[in-house]
C-alpha cells in the first residue's frame, strides 16, 4: 500500500445526486432518521429529567424503598438499564432494517449503476 | 471513627513502593514488546494513524473503554463517591449515557465519511481550509485540556504510591511517564497505542471486578448493607442522597446542570474517541465497537459505585481526604485494605498504565490532527506525500509529549475528574454542533461551521478563565487573584447552546451556498458506506 490519496476511488465517477433521489435511498434515510432522532430525544429527556430530580428534588430522591436503597439509586441504576436497552434495540434495528438496504444500494453503486452518463440503470430497469 | 471500621495505616504504604514499581515495570516491559512487534507493519499513514484499519469491533471497543476509563474515571469517580456519596455517582451516569449520542448519531456515519481525523468529516462538503483549520485547532485544545488532567492525575497518584511527596521528585516521575508515553507513540503509532489500551482495559476491569466482589462479599452480597455501613462510617445518612456536593446553593445546583450537559454531549465530540472509529474496517465494526465499549464502560461504572461506597465504609472519608493524593487515593487505599501490598501494587500499576495509555491516545490524536490537517492539507496544500506526513506526525508527538510533561508538572495537584469535565465542555461546545449539523442538516454552510467552532471554543475557554476554577476561590489555580465574574465552574450550559445557535445563525445569514453534489455524496456515503476507507492488507 502506498499513499492512500492515490488509490483509485471506486466512488469517484458516481452521480451521488441521482442516488440520493432514488426511492430506495430515501427509504434508508427515513428508516435511519425515524429511529435515531426520536430515540435520541427520548433518552436525553429521560437523562435530564433524572439530573433535574437529583438537583432540585432531593427529598423525593432520598425516599427509602428497601433498606438503604432509595429512589435516587434506583433511578440511577435505571439509567444504566435504559442505556443498555437502547443499545441492544438499535443493534437489532440496524441489523434488520438498515444494513440490508444499505448493502443493496452500495452494491448497485459499486456495480456502476449510478455512474455519470451511464445508461446501465435505465437499460436494466 | 467507630472501632468497627479498621483504619488503613497510610505510613505503611511506603513499604510497598518497591513492589508497586516492580509491577509497573513488568507492565511497561510486556507492553513495549507488544508495541515493537505491532509496529513492524507501520508503513503508511493509514498504518500509523489508523492501525491499518485492521482491528475488530470487539478489540476496538475494548481499546475505546481503555481510552475512556481514564484516571479520572477510576481514581476520580471512586474518590468522589467515597467522599461526596451519591453526587459522585452522577458523574458516571453522565459519562455512560453520553455513549448513546456516539452510537446513534455519530460513530457509523463518521466512519463512513472520514479517513483519519475529525476534520476529514467536517470539511467533507464545506470549504476545506477554514473548516480544517478550525477543526484542528479545537482538536488540539480539547486534547490539551484532557492531557493536562491526566498528567495532573499522574502527579497525585505518584505522591501516594511511590511515597514521593516533594515537588521535584514528583516532577521527575512525570518526566519518566511522559518519556515512556512518547516512546510508545513514536514506535507503535496507533497500533501500539491500541494494544496498550486493550491490555490496560482488561487489567483495569478485572482488577475492579475482583475488588467489587471482595467488597460485596464483606457485606453478604447485600448492597443495602454496604450503603448502610458507608452512611455509618461517614456518620451522615445524606451520603446516600443527592446534593451533598452540588446541592449547597442555587449556583452549585446550576453548576451541576451545566456539568450534566457537558458530560452527555461531550463524549461524542472527543477527538481521540472519534479517531478510534477509523481503526476498524467498516461502519458495522464501528457500531460493534461502541456496543462493546458501552457494555464494558457501564459494567465498570457499576463497579465504581460499589468501590466508592466500599472505600467510604472500609477506609473512611477522613482517612482518604488526609492521605497524600487526597480524594484520588480512595481506590488505592481500598485495595490496600482488602488485599494488602500485593493488591495495592497491582491496582497502582494499573492506574499508572491507565494514565500512560490515555496520554498515548491523546498524543497520537493531536499529532495526527496537526500533521494531517494543518501540515498536509493546509500548509503544503495536499501535496505532501504520506511519508513526510508521518514524519511530521512523529515530530509532533515529541513536541506534544514535552508540552504534556511541562503542563503536568504545573497542573500537579489539580482535581482530575474536574479537569476532564472541562475538556468535555470544550469538546461539546466546539465540536458537537458542527458534527451534527454537517451530518444531518443539508443547508449547513462553511460560515455556520466556523462561527460555531470558534464561537463555542472561545466561549468555553473564556468562561473557564473567568470562572472560580481559575481565580477567586481557595481551590482555584490562582488563589491569590479574583477575576471570577462567571459563577459556574463548568461553562457547558452557556457555551453549548451558544455554539448551536451560532452554527444556525452563521448558516442562515450566509449568502454563499455549498456544493449540493458534495452534500449528496456525503449523505449517501455516510449511510451506505460506499467508497469508505478499506482495511490495509499486509
Amino acid at each position: 500500500m502506498g499513499n492512500e490519496a492515490q488509490t483509485p476511488d471506486a466512488a469517484a465517477s458516481v452521480d451521488f445526486q441521482e442516488v440520493q433521489q432514488t426511492g430506495q435511498f430515501q427509504e434508508l434515510r427515513k428508516r435511519h432518521r425515524s429511529f435515531v432522532f426520536p430515540m435520541a430525544i427520548a433518552f436525553l429527556l429521560w437523562y435530564f429529567a433524572y439530573v433535574l430530580l437529583a438537583d432540585y428534588a432531593v427529598g423525593f430522591m432520598s425516599t427509602k424503598l428497601w433498606g438503604n436503597i432509595n429512589v435516587g439509586l434506583v433511578l440511577g441504576l435505571l439509567q444504566f438499564v435504559s442505556t443498555f436497552g437502547i443499545t441492544a434495540w438499535y443493534v437489532h434495528y440496524s441489523n434488520r432494517k438498515l444494513d440490508p438496504i444499505a448493502a443493496e444500494i452500495r452494491n448497485e453503486i459499486e456495480g456502476h449503476e449510478f455512474d455519470k452518463g451511464s445508461t446501465v440503470r435505465g437499460a436494466a430497469k | 471513627m467507630s472501632a468497627m471500621v479498621p483504619m488503613v495505616n497510610v505510613a505503611a504504604l511506603k513499604d510497598t513502593t518497591l513492589l508497586n514499581v516492580g509491577i509497573f515495570a513488568l507492565f511497561v516491559l510486556v507492553t513495549m514488546v507488544i508495541v515493537f512487534r505491532a509496529s513492524r507493519n507501520n508503513k503508511t499513514a493509514a498504518d500509523y494513524y489508523a492501525a491499518g484499519r485492521s482491528f475488530t469491533g470487539s478489540q476496538n471497543g475494548t481499546a475505546i473503554a481503555g481510552d475512556y476509563l481514564s484516571a479520572a474515571s477510576f481514581l476520580g469517580i471512586t474518590g468522589a463517591i467515597a467522599v461526596n456519596g451519591y453526587d459522585g455517582f452522577l458523574y458516571s451516569i453522565g459519562f455512560l449515557v453520553a455513549w448513546l449520542v456516539a452510537l446513534l448519531l455519530v460513530a457509523e456515519l463518521l466512519r463512513n465519511t472520514g479517513k483519519f481525523t475529525m476534520a476529514d468529516v467536517l470539511s467533507f462538503r464545506l470549504r476545506q481550509r477554514p473548516v480544517r483549520i478550525a477543526a484542528a485547532l479545537s482538536t488540539l485544545a480539547v486534547c490539551f485540556f484532557y492531557l493536562l488532567a491526566q498528567m495532573a492525575g499522574a502527579g497525585s497518584l505518584i505522591s501516594l504510591l511511590l511515597g514521593i511527596s516533594d515537588w521535584g521528585g514528583q516532577a521527575l516521575v512525570i518526566v519518566v511517564v511522559g518519556a515512556l508515553m512518547i516512546m510508545y507513540v513514536l514506535i507503535g503509532g496507533m497500533k501500539g497505542t491500541t494494544w496498550v489500551q486493550i491490555i490496560k482495559a482488561v487489567l483495569l476491569i478485572c482488577g475492579a471486578a475482583v475488588m467489587t466482589l471482595w467488597v460485596l462479599s464483606i457485606y453478604g452480597f447485600n448492597l443495602s448493607n454496604l450503603l448502610g455501613a458507608a452512611a455509618d462510617s461517614a456518620k451522615n445518612p445524606n451520603v446516600l442522597n443527592p446534593g451533598l456536593q452540588y446541592g449547597k446553593t442555587e449556583t452549585s445546583k446550576l453548576d451541576f446542570l451545566s456539568l450534566g450537559l457537558a458530560l452527555v454531549l461531550g463524549t461524542a465530540a472527543l477527538p481521540h474517541v472519534l479517531m478510534r472509529f477509523y481503526t476498524v474496517p467498516t461502519a458495522k465494526e464501528a457500531r460493534k465497537s461502541v456496543v462493546w465499549s458501552i457494555w464494558l464502560i457501564g459494567l465498570f461504572y457499576l463497579f465504581t459505585l460499589v468501590l466508592g461506597y466500599g472505600a467510604a465504609a472500609l477506609v473512611g472519608a477522613d482517612t482518604i481526604k488526609s492521605a497524600p493524593g487526597g480524594v484520588n487515593s480512595a481506590a488505592p487505599l481500598l485495595a490496600f485494605h482488602l488485599g494488602g501490598p500485593l493488591l495495592l501494587g497491582f491496582i497502582s500499576a494499573v492506574a499508572f498504565a491507565t494514565i500512560l495509555a490515555v496520554v498515548a491516545g491523546l498524543t497520537i490524536t493531536a499529532a495526527a490532527s496537526f500533521a494531517h490537517d494543518i501540515y498536509a492539507n493546509v500548509i503544503s496544500k495536499g501535496k505532501a506525500d504520506a511519508g513526510t506526513e508521518v514524519k511530521v506526525a512523529r515530530r509532533t508527538v515529541v513536541v506534544i509529549g514535552v508540552l504534556a510533561i511541562l503542563g503536568g508538572i504545573f497542573a500537579n495537584g489539580q482535581n482530575v475528574a474536574f479537569l476532564v469535565a472541562l475538556a468535555f465542555a470544550v469538546a461539546a461546545s466546539a465540536n458537537l454542533p458542527t458534527i451534527l449539523y454537517s451530518l444531518f442538516w443539508k443547508k449547513f454552510t462553511t460560515q455556520g461551521a466556523t462561527w460555531s467552532m470558534y464561537g463555542g471554543l472561545s466561549a468555553a475557554i473564556i468562561l473557564i478563565a473567568l470562572s472560580p476554577v481559575v481565580s477567586g476561590a481557595k481551590t482555584s489555580m490562582i488563589p491569590g487573584a479574583n477575576f471570577a465574574v462567571f459563577p459556574l465552574s463548568n461553562p457547558g450550559i452557556v457555551s453549548i447552546p451558544l455554539a448551536f445557535l451560532l452554527g444556525w445563525l452563521g448558516t442562515v445569514v450566509d449568502k454563499r451556498r455549498e456544493d449540493t453534489a458534495k452534500q449528496a455524496e456525503m449523505e449517501v456515503r455516510s449511510l451506505t458506506g460506499v467508497g469508505a476507507e478499506k482495511a490495509v492488507n499486509h
